[in-house]
């Protein structure tokens, strides 16, 4: 096998010490990225993108500067899950689906668990990813070329309609919070004409309403007034702090083999085509939650929907550099940095990158393993670290976070125009959580709502008005066709059990 | 913190020797903060990729005192980063790198600036536009194409970037010119629309030679002509038989179709002469170091370079030209 | 907080849903009253830019007109409280200090803000001894300060104090 081969040798330009020295810096770096809101993972790529640039100018340089650059990445998918699970804060919109069943995890003093499954199914997310690249690369990075608008449309539709199934909320209120969310996403330019909606001449709303403020907002102000109520104190501050609890969640883990299967192959779908991994965890979540004999427990705290998500997260954003590499197409705003950086390096994406530079995209895959396992050890023998946090006393710990929030929402677009709206999403969510209001469709209906729409309106375009471009060829026609059966499935279960019910 | 050291220490040595210098060196104008360098444009598209380019020579060649940081402000087509520079009247420390949204984004949203607000710097160099189709399909020259699309009767789909942009004006600038109708599908990056094309999802796409080269090279799409009334210069061949310099211009193909983008920079308003002069020297610096030569070449930039009048006549010039072109395209706002 | 458990109510549930359900009416309101002005039609080639706005914001109207109903259809005994007063008390102690804080952002700098701020909280809320409060307030910000602006020269608003220890 030619590819294993190439893979050894990949190794052999990556086992040196100062790439290896090179990743631990790049996972920690991550890490801290990955955890504050404000410093995202393609901000921290970007920032750290000029530094690497004479670095790649010594022989064999460009695959230690992809190595820092891409295990920066890796720290940060890794990372994004511990605000999510200790304080109900994703640092990165790919951990919002954590938040669902990890904070409650930690709520129950549970936080050592929720924080090694997090980890540990990133992981092999990322594994089954990385060994997807390594072997199927040429097959599978044609895949993407079959997508256009119609295929992306239904792509969305799907993980819309996988996610939102049965929800425990009342019906119009998940309708209305959702509505809310499509118009949210609207707000900004129109992708099709480029005119201005909803703005209503206000400069601060030209640059539309971002996800992360809402979602700083929403679940990480909300959060803070909701435990305020019950006191000023933290729950899950009794959480284990040892190591322990690594080795007996690991003995929990295999239970989930199919739920991890499930996800890594959704993530590894949605980081090809590339559809992102932040819907790629939805969609995880979604499907994870149906599929589950706990289904219905799914939100109080079960560790199958930490898993789910995250493992989800990590195969899409791993395989997202697959479409990054062979067609120069970034599947999330950080592969666009790590594009611009190969381009900066004198590097061309593209079907020959895999023929002329042999040995960077080797020196590339092989880091993706060895950055992954630099990644996990860091991250899980710090896990009691993280779990003390929630022993910091309340008055201490909670000026800091609404600090860290702020910082968040500000950078995001450097508008302070933007923490004021984190405030308001904070009493929004607030008042959401206790009218039983979800929030969930409301984030998920940010994230995809302009997409869907700008691949709706393309679709439009190209078939001049007519709506069976949907099912036009067998790619679109079964996405489509998923989607609907996934979304009506639950109403038709409902009348069937309704029905029973009653004769 | 040891530069802010230097230059306190600095200072005092000028106040100390303040007889002996000559007035020239006294009013050289330096940066004493952090400069904030503004892309009115998403991570990784081409302005990007030249502003953190630059960024990163500057850094390495250790061109300037103070630190440089790039910060992305897209929002409303780049409107967020205009007015953010707009704002800032008076403020030596931030710079702006531009692409044709300088002018198209005002006049498609009505978005209040316009580049009299701003202070011309210098003229980095003009993206190239080149016409690109699959390589699958039979046409062998621009006309060719046209013609096909033609006598397909407004079917065939021009995909691009961002909507009313310098990749819809060409096309529009093409439908007037020769009568041949397209469906422009607006995409949301350069790299998209390239992927797109490979896919035949869509029939042509005006990209900018960095985004199309590597699909070139993969014998994937090919180019029927550049937007450019010269040829490009770079002979070096980019794919087994043909350089950049072998694409014909869309004139000699019987497409009278010319179109080159501004990256230029720009300083807010109301800053001094001393000031501008500083970042003009700073680029000219950047320019010759072999890194820019190399982006230069890998992205077959003309590499125009003007600065103070001539660069702002041109800038004036070819606003004109882009309210022209996008009122006959009917893109202006409440048009 | 225990001694609030029986507390009195500040808001009912009944009056919390009315409320929220008739600002969802007003946002959806406001949604359709721009996608009109662009137009919300359905061309030869697709959809306006107003197509999709108009019918989430007739949605959102549509929805808030059914749970403003069903609000008002709470029966006396299920109109539970919504808020105590003592709860409210406790989460305006929060709410308005933080809204204090990002007006002063602006003014005097994220970093001397967010001191104030700890300090306010640790001091206030958490009745600290004052070398506690001054090293974790003053610390923190001095942390941040470097993460954002030396390490990964991310700028933040800064204000009259980094200017005279020029440190912008």
């Amino acid at each position: 096998m030619d590819e294993i081969q190439s893979l050894l040798q990949g190794f052999a330009i990556v086992l040196t010490l100062k790439n290896v020295a090179l990743m631990f810096t790049g996972i920690v770096l991550g890490v801290i990225i990955g955890v504050l809101p404000g410093l995202g993972g393609a901000n921290g790529v970007a920032i750290l993108l000029p530094l690497t640039f004479s670095m790649a100018q010594a022989p064999g340089g460009t695959t230690s500067a992809i190595i820092l650059l891409s295990c920066i990445y890796w720290g940060a998918l890794f990372g994004g899950a511990i605000t999510s699970i200790l304080f109900n804060i994703p640092g990165e919109p790919w951990s919002v689906a954590t938040t669902f069943d990890g904070y409650p995890l930690a709520q129950k003093g549970r936080a050592g668990e929720a924080l090694t499954a997090a980890f540990t199914s990133s992981f092999v997310g990322a594994l089954v990813a990385v060994i997807v690249i390594t072997f199927l690369s040429p097959i599978v990075a044609g895949f993407a070329l079959e997508f256009g608008p119609p295929e992306f449309f239904s792509v969305y539709l799907l993980t819309f309609c996988a996610f939102i199934g049965m929800s425990k909320e009342p019906p119009f209120k998940t309708l209305a919070t959702m509505m809310l969310g499509f118009a949210l996403a609207a707000v900004g330019t129109d992708p099709v004409t480029g005119t201005l909606r909803l703005t209503f001449g206000s400069t601060h709303l030209l640059t539309g309403f971002d996800f992360l403020i809402a979602v700083i907002g929403l679940f990480g102000i909300g959060e803070i007034l909701l435990t305020l109520e019950e006191g000023l104190a933290f729950k899950g501050a009794q959480a284990k702090m040892n190591m322990k609890v690594v080795i007996e969640t690991w003995k929990e883990l295999p239970k989930y083999w199919l739920t991890s299967i499930r996800s890594s192959v959704v993530g590894c779908f949605m980081g090809i085509v590339p559809g992102g991994a932040t819907p790629a965890s939805f969609m995880s979540y979604g499907v994870a939650r149906r599929f589950s004999k706990d289904g219905d427990k799914f939100g109080t705290g079960m560790v199958e929907g930490v898993v789910a998500p995250e493992t989800a997260a990590h195969a899409a954003g791993t395989a997202a550099l697959l479409p990054m590499l062979t067609l120069g197409v970034p599947g999330s705003p950080t592969a666009a940095v790590l594009l611009g950086g190969l381009l900066i390096w004198g590097l061309q994406p593209g079907p020959l990158l895999f023929v002329e530079q042999k040995d960077f995209v080797w020196g590339l895959i092989a880091s993706m393993y060895l950055g992954n396992i630099v990644g996990l050890i860091v991250v899980l023998t710090c896990v009691p670290l993280f779990a003390a946090i929630l022993r910091v006393p309340f008055s201490v710990i909670a000026p800091i976070i609404i600090v860290i929030c702020a910082i968040g929402a500000y950078t995001v677009h450097n508008s302070i125009f933007d923490v004021w709206m984190m405030l308001v999403f904070g009493v929004a969510g607030y008042v959401f959580k206790k009218l039983q209001y979800p929030l969930a469709p409301l984030v998920l209906a940010i994230v995809l709502g302009d997409r869907a729409e700008s691949s709706f309106r393309q679709a439009m375009l190209i078939s001049q008005g007519d709506m069976t471009v949907f099912f036009s060829n067998s790619l679109v026609g079964s996405l489509t066709g998923l989607a609907l059966f996934l979304l009506f499935w639950p109403l038709l279960s409902l009348l069937l059990a309704r029905l029973r019910a009653r004769y | 913190m040891r530069s802010q050291f230097v230059r306190i220490a600095g200072s005092v040595a000028v106040i100390a020797g303040v007889a002996a210098l000559p007035p020239a060196a006294l009013a050289q104008w330096e940066p004493t903060k952090t400069v904030e360098f503004i892309i009115p444009a998403g991570t990784g598209g081409g302005a990007d990729q030249m502003a953190r380019t630059a960024q990163a020579i500057i850094a390495k060649h250790g061109l300037m005192k103070q630190s440089m940081v790039v910060v992305n402000k897209a929002g409303g087509a780049g409107a967020e980063g205009f007015l953010d520079v707009k704002g800032a009247q008076g403020d030596p420390h931030k710079i702006i790198i531009t692409l044709s949204n300088l002018f198209t984004t005002p006049l498609a949203t009505g978005v209040p600036f316009n580049w009299r607000d701003l202070t011309p710097v210098k003229m980095l160099a003009l993206d190239q536009f080149v016409l690109w189709t699959n390589a699958s399909k039979p046409y062998k020259s621009a006309k060719e194409y046209i013609a096909a699309a033609k006598a397909a009767g407004g079917k065939f789909k021009m995909a691009g970037t961002g909507a009313k942009q310098e990749d819809q004006i060409i096309t529009a600038a093409i439908e007037q010119l020769t009568g041949a109708k397209f469906i422009y599908i607006p995409f949301r990056g350069g790299g998209d629309v390239a992927v797109q094309l490979v896919g035949n999802h869509a029939d042509s796409t005006v990209n900018n030679p960095i985004e199309a080269v590597a699909h070139w090279r993969g014998g994937k799409l090919k180019p029927l002509c550049v937007f450019d009334p010269k040829r490009m210069p770079y002979k070096a061949k980019v794919t087994d038989t043909m350089s950049w310099a072998d694409i014909p211009t869309c004139k000699e193909g019987g497409l009278d179709v010319d179109y080159l983008m501004l990256r230029g920079i720009f300083m807010p308003g109301g800053v001094t002469p001393d000031q501008v002069k500083y970042y003009v020297e700073l680029f000219r610096k950047v320019q010759a170091t072999p890194e820019w030569k190399d982006l230069m070449e890998r992205g077959a930039f003309n590499q125009t370079s003007l600065e103070g009048k001539e660069y702002a006549d041109w800038v004036a010039r070819e606003e004109a030209r882009h309210v022209q072109l996008m009122k006959a395209a009917k893109f202006i706002a409440g048009q | 907080m225990s001694e609030s458990g029986g507390g009195k109510p500040a808001f009912r549930v009944r009056a919390a849903e009315a409320v929220v359900a008739a600002v969802f009416f007003a946002l959806g309101a406001i949604v359709i009253f721009d996608s009109a002005r662009l137009g919300f039609g359905w061309r030869e080639d697709g959809p306006q830019p107003g197509y999709f706005p108009f019918y989430i914001g007739a949605i959102i109207c549509v929805s808030a007109l059914i749970n403003f109903g069903l609000a008002l259809a709470v029966a006396g005994e299920k109109n539970g409280v919504f808020v105590e007063a003592g709860q409210l008390k406790l989460v305006l102690a929060v709410l308005v200090p933080s809204a204090v804080y990002v007006g002063l952002i602006g003014w005097i700098g994220i970093y001397v803000a967010s001191a104030a701020f700890v300090a306010f909280f640790m001091r206030w809320l958490g009745k600290y001894v004052w070398w506690k409060v001054a090293a974790v307030s003053i610390g923190n910000s001095v942390v941040f300060f470097l993460i954002f602006e030396v390490w990964f020269k991310i700028p933040l608003p800064k204000g009259p104090l980094e200017a005279v220890l020029r440190l912008n």
